[in-house]
This record gives C-alpha cells, sequence and structure tokens, in this order.
C-alpha cells in the first residue's frame, strides 16, 4: 500500500478496495520502525488519525467521497490545526494550540484526508535547512548526514521516505522547492494568491504562500485541486477560476516554449548539478518541447531585495508573540519590559532573531527609503523580468539549487552562505510566481532538483509539464537506501 | 509679553459599525471583558485582517461632508509599538496614502465670530484593547473587546488659536460624525476622544513654538482645562527664560494639571510601512457620488435653511442646529406644529429646562417630539393658552397620556365662548368700584398699565382658561363705556 501514490492510492479507496483505516495503520507501522530516526514530525497523532480515517471510510461506503478521502497527509506545522499544537518549530510557540484550522486544512480536512503529522521545519519558516527548528532538524533520508533543506524540510523528508504519501509546504524563497529538490521529490508553490494564507503563521506574508510536497506531479495537480481558490478569510487570495489541474496533466508539450535563463546557469553551479539539468531538458526537446536561451537580467538583485523584505515583514509579524496572550511567558518577570524581554530573548532561536534585527533596522526611520523602498524597486524590477521573458516562452527552466543537500552543521554560521542556496527561488516569490521543483536524477548520489517557473495562474502548465516528464523517466520513483517499499 | 497660542487637533472618532474594522466581531460597548474579541482581533497566529466596507463608507461620508479629497487608492499601514493590549505588536492604520485629505470646517464663536478650520487629512485605523490597572493587585488586566474597533483620526492644521476655538472646533467635529450618523459620539465611552498639540509663541513670529502633545481627553469641559492649564505652563516656562521640552502630557481633571508621559527621546520609532496582509483600498468615482447622494442634510445648512426659510433668529437656529438630536427633535415637533417660533420656543424654553433640571439629554425627554408637537397644536388651535399649556406639559412630563386627553380630563380646554367670559368680566367691574373710578379718571396713555388688573382678575377667576385676547377685548369695551 505503501507504494502508492495519492492517484493510486484514490482509486483503490474509491473502488473500496483498501480501506483509509488500513491504508493509515500501514503509515502508522511504518513511522514506528523508520519514523523516528529522520525527526520529520513535531506532532504524530496516530489517534486522531484514527478516528479521522474512520470518518472517511464512512465516507467512502456512501460513494459521494472525493477523491483525497481517506488518504493520510502530513501538515507543515506553520498551519494552524484546531485543538493539535501549532508550534511553527518554535520554543515561543510550543504550548500554542489554536482554535481554528488553516483554510489549507479545513478544505483537505473537508475533502476527507486524515491528518497523520504536523511536519517539522525551520523555525517561523527561517532557514534552508530545518537546523533552526526548536525541535533540532529533520534529516535528508538519502544521507542522513545532510540536510533535508528548509523551511519545509521535515515534508520533504517525510515524503521522500515515504514515511507519507503527501504533504503541505509553505514557500516564502524556495521552502518547498529547495527542500524538494534535496529530498528527491516533487515541490510546488502556486502563484502568490492562490492559496489561502489564513490561518499559515505569517513569516513574511507578501511572499508566504502554500504548496504541496509529493512524489509526481499528478499528487501535486490533485492536491492543488483542493486547497486552490478564493478565501474571504485572506484579502491577498486572489477570486481567480481554479484550473482542472489533473485533467491538463496528459496534453502534449509538443511546442510549448522553454527558456533557459542565461543567469541560472553560471560557474557557480555545481557541475553534477548541470550535467542532471541537461539531460532533463534533452528529454524535454525529444518530447517536443522548443528550448530558448532567455534572460532574467536581475536575478542578481533579488537575494539583497529578498532579505530586506522578508525581515521587514517578519520583524512587524513576530511582534504578536509578546508573552502577553499565548505561547511562551518567561517566569516571573519583574516588569512589563522584563516581561517581553526575556518571553523573546527566550523563545526565539538565533536564527529568528538575526531576522527581526535586520527586519527592525530597514524599517527605522532614516532606513526606511535606502532599505525596504529600494528593495520594493527592485522587486518591480524583478517582476518585470520575468514578464519579459513570459513574453518570448512559456515555461522557465533551471536548477532548483545551486548544490546539493549539504551537510548538517555545515553553514550554520555561515549565513550568507546559507542565504545564497535560495538564489534560483526567492526571485520567483518576489515577482508571486508559481513555480515547481521534480527530480531529475541524481549527482554523488543526492538528489538533484529542476525547477520549473510559470506565468502567473499558469500552475496547470507547470504540472503538465512536469507531468510529462514524469512519464518518460522514473527519477520520482526512486527511494532512497533504507526507505525502500 | 504677548503670546499667541496654536492648537492642532487629533480627534478620534469610534465609528458604529456593527462589526469591527478587520474582524466579524460585534463592536457593542459594555461587553464582559474579553468576550468581544475574535482570533483576529486577539492577533492569534495565522489570522488575517479583512476590512470592513462600512468604515470605508463612514470615513467617505466624513471627507465628503467637510469637502476634503477622496483617496481612490488608500493604503493601510502597520504602525508598530509593543503595549499589551496592542494584540498584534502594530495597530493597521494609514500613513501615506489616507482616505481623507484635506477639507474645511466652520466653527462658531460664542461673540457671534466665524472661523474657518483646514483639515489636513482623516484615516481609518483600529483601536487599542484596554489596559485595566484596578483589581489586579500588582499585575494589570488587559480587556480587548475595543480592540479592533474602527476609528478615524481628524488631524486639524495647527490654526487654532484658543482654548475656545479648539473646543468649538471639537463640538463642530462631534456634530458632523453625529449628523452623518457614522458615530454615537458618546464621550464617556470614549467613542469621540482627542490628543491636543499645544504650543505657543511671541505674536508676529511665524516659527511655531516647541508643542506638548495632550494625550486622551475625552471631554469638551476637559480639552478647554487641559490646553488653558497647558498655555499658562508654557507661558510660565518661556517668561522665565526656560525652554518648552517636546514631549507628550497627560492631563489630570482632579488637580487641573498636565503630566509629563514621555519626551520625544523617549518616543517610539513607529517603523511604518504598508500592510501586507490588505490589499489598497480603491474607491471610484461612482462609489463617491452615490455616497454623497446619500448625505443627510448638514448643520451649515441647516442653520441657514432655520434663518432664511423659517425665519428663526441666528441664536435659535445655532441651537438647534448644534445637536443632531436637537434638530431631529425639532423638525418632527415641526412637522407636526406648524409654527417654527412656537417650537423654537418650547424647545429651547420649557423642554430644556425641564430636561436640565433632570439631567437628561433630549433623546431621554419623558414628553416625545410627537406629543410636543400635538400639545403645540393645541396653543395654536386656541384650545389652550400658553399658560395652560405649561400645565398640561407638566402632567405629560411624569405621564404617558396625550395632551388632548389631559385637557379633557383636567377641564383645562380655554374658553372662547364670549357669553362666558363675559360673565366674569363683569363681575370683576362690579367687584372692584375702586379700580373702576381710576380706570375711568386716568388719561387715555395710562389706562393701558391699569386694564392689567383686571385681566388679571378675570384669568384668576377663570382658572386661566379665558381666552386672554377675548378678556381684553370684552373688558375695553366695558370700561370704556
Amino acid at each position: 500500500m505503501l507504494q502508492h501514490t495519492l492517484a493510486e492510492l484514490s482509486a483503490l479507496l474509491l473502488a473500496r478496495k483498501i480501506s483509509s483505516e488500513e491504508l493509515l495503520r500501514a503509515y502508522i507501522d511504518r513511522n514506528e520502525t523508520l519514523g523516528r530516526e529522520l525527526n520529520c514530525f513535531i506532532s504524530f497523532i496516530p489517534e486522531l488519525a484514527l478516528e479521522q480515517a474512520r470518518r472517511a471510510d464512512k465516507l467512502l461506503q456512501t460513494g459521494e467521497a472525493s477523491a483525497l478521502a481517506g488518504i493520510p497527509i502530513g501538515h507543515k506545522d506553520i498551519f494552524c490545526t484546531e485543538g493539535i499544537k501549532t508550534s511553527c518549530a518554535s520554543r515561543i510557540l510550543d504550548n500554542f494550540i489554536a482554535p481554528y484550522n488553516a483554510t489549507v486544512v479545513e478544505r483537505l480536512n473537508k475533502a476527507g484526508m486524515v491528518t497523520l503529522a504536523k511536519t517539522n521545519m525551520d523555525e517561523f519558516a527561517m532557514g534552508s535547512s530545518n537546523e533552526t527548528s526548536f525541535y533540532g532538524a529533520s534529516l535528508n533520508p538519502w544521507d542522513k548526514q545532510r540536510v533535508p533543506g528548509g523551511s519545509s524540510g521535515g515534508s520533504a523528508s517525510a515524503v521522500a521516505a515515504r514515511l507519507l504519501p503527501a504533504a503541505t509546504g509553505t514557500d516564502t524563497g524556495g521552502s518547498i522547492r529547495q527542500p524538494a529538490a534535496f529530498c528527491g521529490i516533487s515541490g510546488l508553490k502556486p502563484t502568490y494568491g492562490r492559496v489561502s494564507r489564513y490561518g499559515m503563521i505569517a513569516f513574511a506574508s507578501s511572499l508566504d504562500q502554500g504548496g504541496t510536497l509529493t512524489r509526481d506531479a499528478r499528487d501535486s495537480a490533485m492536491l492543488l485541486g483542493e486547497m486552490a481558490g478564493f478565501d474571504p478569510l485572506d484579502s491577498t487570495s486572489v477570486d481567480h477560476p481554479v484550473d482542472d489541474y489533473t485533467g491538463a496533466l496528459d496534453k502534449p508539450i509538443e511546442g510549448l516554449r522553454v527558456g533557459l535563463p542565461k543567469q541560472f546557469f553560471n560557474s557557480k553551479l555545481d557541475s553534477g548539478i548541470a550535467d542532471r539539468i541537461d539531460d532533463a531538458i534533452k528529454e524535454l526537446e525529444k518530447a517536443g518541447a522548443r528550448i530558448f536561451d532567455i534572460e532574467l537580467p536581475n536575478t542578481h538583485l533579488s537575494i539583497p531585495a529578498y532579505y530586506v523584505i522578508s525581515p521587514a515583514e517578519c520583524s512587524s509579524n513576530l511582534e504578536r508573540y509578546d508573552g502577553v496572550r499565548f505561547g511562551y511567558r518567561c517566569e516571573n518577570p519583574v516588569d512589563l519590559s522584563d516581561l517581553y524581554c526575556r518571553s523573546r530573548e527566550e523563545g526565539f532561536g538565533k536564527e529568528v532573531k538575526r531576522r527581526i534585527m535586520i527586519g527592525t533596522y530597514v524599517l527605522s526611520s532614516g532606513y526606511y527609503d535606502a532599505y525596504y523602498l529600494k528593495a520594493q524597486k527592485v522587486r518591480r524590477l524583478i517582476r518585470d523580468d520575468f514578464q519579459q521573458a513570459f513574453s518570448q516562452v512559456d515555461v522557465i527552466l533551471g536548477p532548483t539549487t545551486p548544490s546539493t543537500a549539504f551537510k548538517l552543521n555545515e553553514n550554520m554560521d555561515d549565513p550568507l552562505n546559507m542565504y545564497l542556496s535560495d538564489i534560483f527561488t526567492v526571485s520567483v516569490n518576489l515577482a508571486g510566481l508559481p513555480a515547481m521543483s521534480i527530480p531529475v536524477g541524481f549527482s554523488d548520489s543526492l538528489p538533484v532538483g529542476m525547477q520549473l517557473i510559470g506565468n502567473y495562474f499558469d500552475e496547470s502548465r507547470l504540472l503538465n509539464l512536469a507531468h510529462q516528464y514524469q512519464t518518460v523517466t522514473d527519477w520520482h520513483e526512486h527511494t532512497a537506501e533504507g526507505f525502500e517499499l | 509679553m504677548n503670546w499667541e497660542t496654536v492648537i492642532g487637533l487629533e480627534i478620534h472618532v469610534q465609528l458604529s459599525t456593527r462589526s469591527k474594522i478587520f474582524s466579524g466581531a460585534s463592536c457593542e460597548y459594555g461587553a464582559e471583558a474579553n468576550t468581544q474579541a475574535c482570533a483576529v482581533d486577539l492577533g492569534l497566529p495565522g489570522v488575517l485582517p479583512v476590512i470592513n466596507e462600512a468604515a470605508i463608507r463612514s470615513a467617505i461620508k466624513f471627507g465628503l461632508a467637510i469637502g476634503a479629497d477622496i483617496a481612490e487608492k488608500s493604503v493601510f499601514a502597520r504602525k508598530n509599538y509593543f503595549y499589551p493590549d496592542l494584540p498584534k505588536g502594530y495597530q493597521i492604520s494609514q500613513f501615506e496614502l489616507p482616505v481623507v485629505s484635506g477639507g474645511q470646517v466652520e466653527i462658531q464663536l460664542d461673540d457671534g465670530s466665524q472661523r474657518t478650520i483646514n483639515v489636513t487629512r482623516a484615516h481609518l485605523e483600529e483601536d487599542a484593547g484596554k489596559s485595566v490597572h484596578e483589581g489586579f493587585g500588582n499585575s494589570t488586566g488587559i480587556d480587548l473587546n475595543r480592540a479592533g474597533t474602527p476609528l478615524i483620526e481628524i488631524v486639524s492644521e495647527p490654526e487654532l488659536r484658543s482654548a475656545e476655538e479648539a473646543v468649538a472646533y471639537m463640538k463642530k467635529i462631534h456634530t458632523l460624525v453625529r449628523y452623518l450618523d457614522i458615530s454615537d459620539g458618546n464621550m464617556q465611552e470614549g467613542s469621540f476622544r482627542c490628543d491636543a498639540n499645544v504650543s505657543i509663541r511671541r505674536k508676529g513670529e511665524e516659527k511655531l513654538g516647541t508643542r506638548a502633545e495632550l494625550k486622551n481627553i475625552n471631554s469638551f469641559k476637559f480639552v478647554e482645562q487641559a490646553i488653558e492649564i497647558e498655555i499658562e505652563r508654557q507661558i510660565e516656562i518661556l517668561e522665565d527664560g526656560g525652554k518648552v521640552v517636546q514631549e507628550t502630557r497627560l492631563y489630570d481633571p482632579g488637580n487641573n494639571e498636565t503630566r509629563s508621559m514621555r519626551s520625544k527621546e523617549e518616543a517610539n520609532d513607529y517603523r511604518y510601512f504598508p500592510d501586507p496582509d490588505l490589499l489598497p483600498v480603491a474607491i471610484t468615482k461612482e462609489d463617491i457620488e452615490t455616497i454623497r447622494s446619500q448625505l443627510p442634510e448638514l448643520p451649515d445648512a441647516l442653520r441657514a435653511r432655520f434663518m432664511n426659510e423659517l425665519d428663526l433668529s441666528e441664536y435659535d437656529s445655532n441651537v438647534l442646529s448644534a445637536n443632531k438630536d436637537v434638530t431631529d427633535f425639532f423638525q418632527t415637533t415641526l412637522a407636526l406644529a406648524r409654527d417654527a417660533k412656537l417650537c423654537a420656543n418650547w424647545i429651547m424654553g420649557e423642554l430644556s429646562a425641564a430636561l436640565n433640571k433632570e439631567n437628561k439629554e433630549i433623546n431621554e425627554s419623558p414628553v416625545s417630539a410627537e406629543r410636543l408637537g400635538a400639545l403645540i397644536q393645541r396653543i395654536k388651535d386656541g384650545t389652550l393658552s400658553n399658560k395652560t399649556a405649561k400645565q398640561v406639559f407638566e402632567i405629560m412630563w411624569t405621564s404617558e397620556d396625550s395632551p388632548d386627553s389631559i385637557i379633557e380630563a383636567q377641564g383645562l380646554q380655554q374658553l372662547t365662548d364670549s357669553s362666558e367670559i363675559e360673565k366674569f368680566v363683569d363681575s370683576v367691574i362690579n367687584d372692584n368700584p375702586q379700580q373702576l373710578e381710576q380706570y375711568r379718571n386716568s388719561p387715555i396713555e395710562k389706562r393701558g398699565k391699569l386694564i392689567g388688573f383686571f385681566v388679571g382678575q378675570v384669568m384668576k377667576n377663570s382658572g386661566g382658561k379665558a381666552n386672554p385676547q377675548e378678556v381684553n377685548r370684552l373688558l375695553k369695551e366695558k370700561l370704556e363705556s
């Protein structure tokens, strides 16, 4: 049962060849033997999941269940789940239980999905390695000495290790795509506004977007179909029709114009990655795609702009964690200032504090114009670059990351180097575009991810292209040693 | 030395929308602590604000009423600071692009003069909660019911030159928001409060002096007192050769003094930036015209109409247009009684005195506008004299009965039948031969005064019911014969 994709499970469940409870128990068993090794989860909730599974089974018996009914899923611990701890991997929310579900969770619950776990992540989604988690880093199943990527590292690691059939994630600067690449799975970050942010704990509100981590593109399409859509509770969600993502998967890609941005293929790119991307391009050409060289001239400005805008928003978004109403409160505060200072000092980790400091600085009177406003101008330039490119091509293709998964602790003392691992992903968030990472092979036994970037609300084209690639390759079916099925 | 006072006011007006500005929670005042704060108001993780369109419409109404520009695109910004009753650690407000900018307000001063005060801007924002210091020992309690209540902050130019002008301006804004029905204007409940920026400079000087900001004053009286006392304090400092420090001060009405809260150095850097959770507010020309067409008649127009069309005095017109409840009461009464002067006299005389005595507002009057109108009708049609009408009014004050049933029950109908009145007249003349003698021997020009005695006697004997005009006519006829 564990080998099946969402699409296969859906068929089996709807045909009542397997039950949701049976399926769930198989995953619970697998987690008992393999789960702890990878530290993928912050909360593992088999009892609650069993109740959900039994409800799903009843629903399946009525014949009115949706395609995802009865399938287990993990939610990144950034999505609020009613009655289940939502920590954002921070000590400051270690005791926080939300009285509401995030819209994403609510929609998937309604579809009958079964929440088995809240997945590990970088604290408040700030990190590219999962090492900033208060609960310790989740590990990469392909090499447990290495990071799974971040911030949605727990989700990526669990899906790659087949501990879950699928998981949700969020992507502010690459937090779905980079761990998907490091763990050899498919990760989709939709267009900003495609998926509701309600109940998704904010890091950088203008960049955060919820998405999917799955074994293949078809599963992403299935999940996105349930998650996407306008939400009156999120003013930035967009009232734009939701495409039939699974219906578009099988369209031929003959004639599809694919652009390779010169700036993504520079000398700093790991040669093993470059080779795998070249192989993938050849596959796509064989399927009829037309390849073009394009320019994204302001790519080099994306990291600096991102590290002004995202900390600025983070510094403000994280002000509510003050020890007053919920979350961690220091012991015996002597006065208000002590309550604030120690609750935050003790409650937040180092990277979060670093970003709060940067953000506070760039928004300060006298620095606002030089940093925040300037960064917003850069953001417009980057958006314009992409629009220029999309006047020539349908999809932009490149590597997801400049290197494969790095070792634990390798970058912890070098935040700048850590930040640079997002070089190919952050510009997409600045522009608000949809993008995917899919596995395209290995470099030194570590998975390599290829990034596909689409125009606004063009998720179905990305999924179509990814699926067509996956019908002629089997990289997405590989499992790590020790985690075979 | 001669000093000139410079005052600018920032008035915070709570909008009387049913729900909060960014959540669906109720705005009702007075509920048990923390029962009207939902997850959004509490600033729980992951929640998002959604703008309440009714708050935007209220702000547009206000802007149109003062002839201001309504921004086609206005932006919500975060004002970041830590305070226990500010759940998110930032207040959603407007900074660079407020919904309303410019506009003017006419104020009337006690000496009859008028001034135009320019409004800089009015922006939408959310109110904070309340810190409760009593009843928690060494701790402070937080009540977040008020958090998220919509406010407009109306900022004036520093053009007010005295405490009196500041109060007149504040009252005018108060009247306006009540007329527009965008706020209940309840000052005790904090729905209408202001910060006053006060500075002084030598007369003729152009440069502004250093200002003190007097925070959170919630009555007209306190605004006046606070400004007066602050001016005195600043004059004293400057005349002693000192310097006024830029700071925030708090007015303590108990001791009638202002006290320093924090200096400029301690002031927050609010780190304003556009709120990424909210889209810019787009307002179309059509939206504006729709709202404009729904605006009620405003005090300045009413005042002019009362003077020109109803022929009321300037004083009466001012009073009757200065408060929406009074205006509504007057207009309802007038619609029934159809005599503007008589209605004005009754409302500003008898009714106002009775209300004052019991410390009641006009909307709490036991005699409703409809009942007063019915009473005045009976004066107009001759059923009651002014004097008997006052008797009826007194009874109406404590009973639910209609004027007609009171007149009936008390037998207070005015006597208009000449033969009835003649009987009273004859008996008074017969009973007072001495006064008759005196009258007849007086020169014509003195008789007018002497007739009063006879009128008084007739009225007394008739229980005040005899029609005075008829009494006068008959007495003249008989005394002269």
